[in-house]
């Protein structure tokens, strides 16, 4: 297959990973930021191509994992109310709640519909003029802006009943915020497709106030060899720096069009993240004058504050300093089928991926 | 599971681990008995001194027509086919239909001409059937059950059971994988995907009586809802010994890989509606290749893993650059990929 075949060439990975081998001297920790990166590592066996010296972390970058139980407890509150169709990304329905999942309230006769695109709950909204349609938006810079455009075009064609329940988070505030906790990072694997919607300036504090390199990388196992490379001979000659791998996808300036759309949409705002806790202006709220498409301000519940479920350590997980073997839940109590903490639920969490593919 | 509480999800029909929880809390507690414990495709019954086959499987599709078929032919080879990997020769089937108040009659020809030209080219007899009429919304358009009972010797009763399945075995399939579910989802889904993926759905008894006929194999199954992953979970987990699969020897069509690319769908979780995963000894494997690739069916049949002793109850999958990934069952529906 075009555009995948390629960046999955045996010999092309290898001889990556020598010349990595090569350069490597200092011993380094890099973070994937990305739950897709967290995949790729893991599928193609990519630990087993790397120097003793170079160590990969997983980051909070998995939008479901991150998601607080406060947000999944809201989304369970607007299902209970009639009229009101739930419509999200299908990942999110199995994320245990405080009580219960939005799977189970489906189970129970709420309609949760799980869509691939927000258009589609757009669709859902007209063709049920009678009922209320409530969008969960999830996920960083490259979901935000498809939930921007539905926004946009529910105002432009008068669609009242149509609304987001907007959880979506934008990525430098938790990167920043982890380096400020004293994770030790030596740099940064960034995210190819939050990159490609934001462009390359975001990064650019961490390489220049916080001397990290940062290099965004694309999800094919060329990619990310290439991207750990990159890194490896940054940090060597110390010279941290914003570098794009994946350049085929990526470009400085980011995409314009999503940008203006986001802004037009959205403002930043505190937001609470499942295991770290509010991180100053780092979600994103939707603008007082599109009020009338934002749930939290059209439907009034309350929802009692939640706890963690006791045991799980998702949140040291997603800050990286644990590795989900060190959970005494994992694979035992909290497994794919039944799940307690949402690093196992989405197929890019980090559980859930060391489940499936550390033989 | 608290049962006073606990409520059927679409889950717990997808052929993955809640499904045979399910079976297991519920039905099998209720109904067992020597036969149904056996959890074979068919149930294989003494009658006089001869033995039958007996299955059923009820089709509830959405959408009705797809790429490649539509639910009537669905409803014949699901049936055939289960007869079929029981090592049986498919003779008769009933059919039922639960059809909503509503329905054209004009569509209900069509699917019915599809069931009757299937079980033609199946060599089977439709015999019995019913019809029910549901108010509209009560049922979503037509439901259909069907039953079969074949003919089947001792020896190939045995194929069901992989009684004899060693470390070294080899595992085949007869073609490309994963390709109904994806032609089926394409078709439902509104992703307008412009692919030719069409579903495989076929009766494969011909080609699997040859095989029986004229090798031996050790286990026979058709992966369906679940696809080839839960089949080869099943077996793992039947056999305490472990699969390995090697990712490049898998037949996926490209536009299936295209598609499950995109949606991060595993093509092993997939459903198949005309494949048949085949278990046999690494000595009858080429034979049982080379019958298989004559048949129209069976063109593109390939070795995809080994049964060893390594990892017992587990499936491993092994790509090129060295990645080992476990291979589960589907835990409940199978879930997009959301960034």
């Amino acid at each position: 297959m075009k555009y995948v075949d390629e960046y999955r060439k045996k010999d092309l990975i290898i001889s990556v990973s020598e010349k990595l081998k090569a350069v490597s001297k200092k011993e380094i920790v890099l973070m994937e930021v990305c739950g897709g990166h967290t995949m790729a590592i893991q599928r193609f066996g990519l630990h087993s191509l790397l120097p003793k010296t170079v160590r990969l972390i997983s980051g909070p970058g998995c939008p479901v994992c991150v998601s607080s139980q406060h947000f999944i407890d809201m989304a369970m509150a607007y299902s209970k109310i009639p009229g009101v169709i739930i419509t999200t990304y299908g990942d999110l329905i199995r994320v245990p709640g405080s009580t219960t999942s939005l799977e189970k309230e489906r189970a129970n006769g709420s309609d949760v519909r799980i869509v691939y695109s927000v258009l589609e709950s757009l669709e859902i909204a007209k063709n049920n003029p009678e009922k209320k349609v409530v969008f969960l938006g999830i996920g960083f810079e490259t979901t935000a802006p498809l939930t921007a455009a539905a926004i946009l075009q529910a105002k432009k064609e008068n669609i009242e009943n149509f609304f987001v329940l907007s959880a979506h988070k934008v990525m430098p505030p938790v990167m920043k915020a982890l380096v400020a906790e004293g994770v030790k990072i030596d740099g940064f694997i960034a995210p190819g497709h939050v990159t490609a919607i934001t462009g390359t300036a975001i990064y650019n504090e961490l390489a220049e106030v916080c001397g990290l390199g940062v290099v965004v990388s694309g999800f094919e196992p060329v990619d990310m060899m290439q991207a750990i490379l990159m890194l490896t001979e940054q940090i060597e000659s110390g010279t941290p720096k914003v570098e794009i791998q994946y350049q085929r996808v990526v470009h400085t300036e980011g995409n314009k069009i999503a940008q203006q759309m986001l802004e037009d949409v959205f403002e930043l705002r505190d937001d609470r993240w499942r295991g770290l806790g509010v991180i100053p202006k780092s979600g994103l709220g939707i603008r007082e004058e599109l009020s009338s498409f934002d749930a939290e301000k059209q439907f009034n519940v309350e929802v009692p504050d939640s706890t963690e479920p006791k045991g799980c350590i998702c949140g040291q997980i997603l800050r990286g300093l644990k590795t989900p073997v060190d959970c005494g839940l994992f694979g035992k109590k909290c497994t794919p089928t039944d799940p307690v903490g949402a690093c196992m639920v989405s197929g890019e969490g980090t559980c859930a991926t060391y489940y499936k593919y550390r033989v | 599971m608290n049962n006073q509480e606990a409520k059927i999800m679409l889950g717990h029909g997808s052929g993955g681990k809640l499904m045979h929880s399910l079976i297991e809390d519920i039905f099998i507690k209720h109904f067992s008995n020597s036969i149904l414990k056996e959890q074979t495709d068919s149930a294989i019954l003494q009658v006089g001194s001869s033995e039958i086959a007996f299955t059923t499987d009820s089709f509830v599709i959405d959408p009705l027509f797809f790429p490649g078929g539509n639910i009537g032919k669905l409803a014949v080879c699901g049936t055939v086919n289960d007869l079929a990997v029981s090592g049986a020769e498919p003779l008769y089937l009933s059919v039922s239909f639960i059809i909503e108040e509503g329905f054209p009659i004009s569509e209900l020809e069509i699917i019915v001409e599809s069931l009757a030209a299937e079980a033609k080219k199946a060599g089977v007899l439709i015999v019995t059937g019913d019809t029910k009429v549901v108010n509209k919304g009560k049922c979503d358009k037509l439901f259909i059950n069907t039953a079969g009972i074949g003919r089947i010797t001792k020896k190939d009763s045995l194929v069901s059971k992989g009684l004899d399945i060693r470390a070294g075995d080899v595992i085949i399939v007869n073609g490309t994988i994963g390709d109904h579910g994806m032609a089926v989802m394409n078709a439902r889904e509104s992703f307008n995907f412009k692919t030719n993926v069409e579903s495989d759905c076929a009766s494969l008894n011909h080609m699997i009586r040859e095989v029986l006929d004229k090798s031996s194999a050790k286990f026979m199954r058709d992966p369906t809802r679940g696809g080839v992953a839960t089949v080869l979970n099943e077996l793992v987990g039947k056999t305490k010994l472990g699969i390995e699969i090697e990712e490049s020897s898998l037949p996926i069509n490209p536009g299936v890989k295209a598609m499950c690319e995109l949606l991060g769908f595993d093509p092993l979780h997939i459903a198949n509606e005309g494949k048949v995963l085949i278990v046999a000894g690494e000595k009858e494997g080429p034979d049982i290749l080379e019958i298989l690739k004559k048949n129209e069916l069976g063109k593109k049949s390939t070795i995809i893993g080994r049964v060893v002793s390594d990892h017992p109850g587990k499936v491993v999958l092994k790509n090129e650059t060295g990645g080992r990934r476990i291979i589960d069952s589907l835990s409940g529906d199978q879930l997009p990929r959301i960034c």
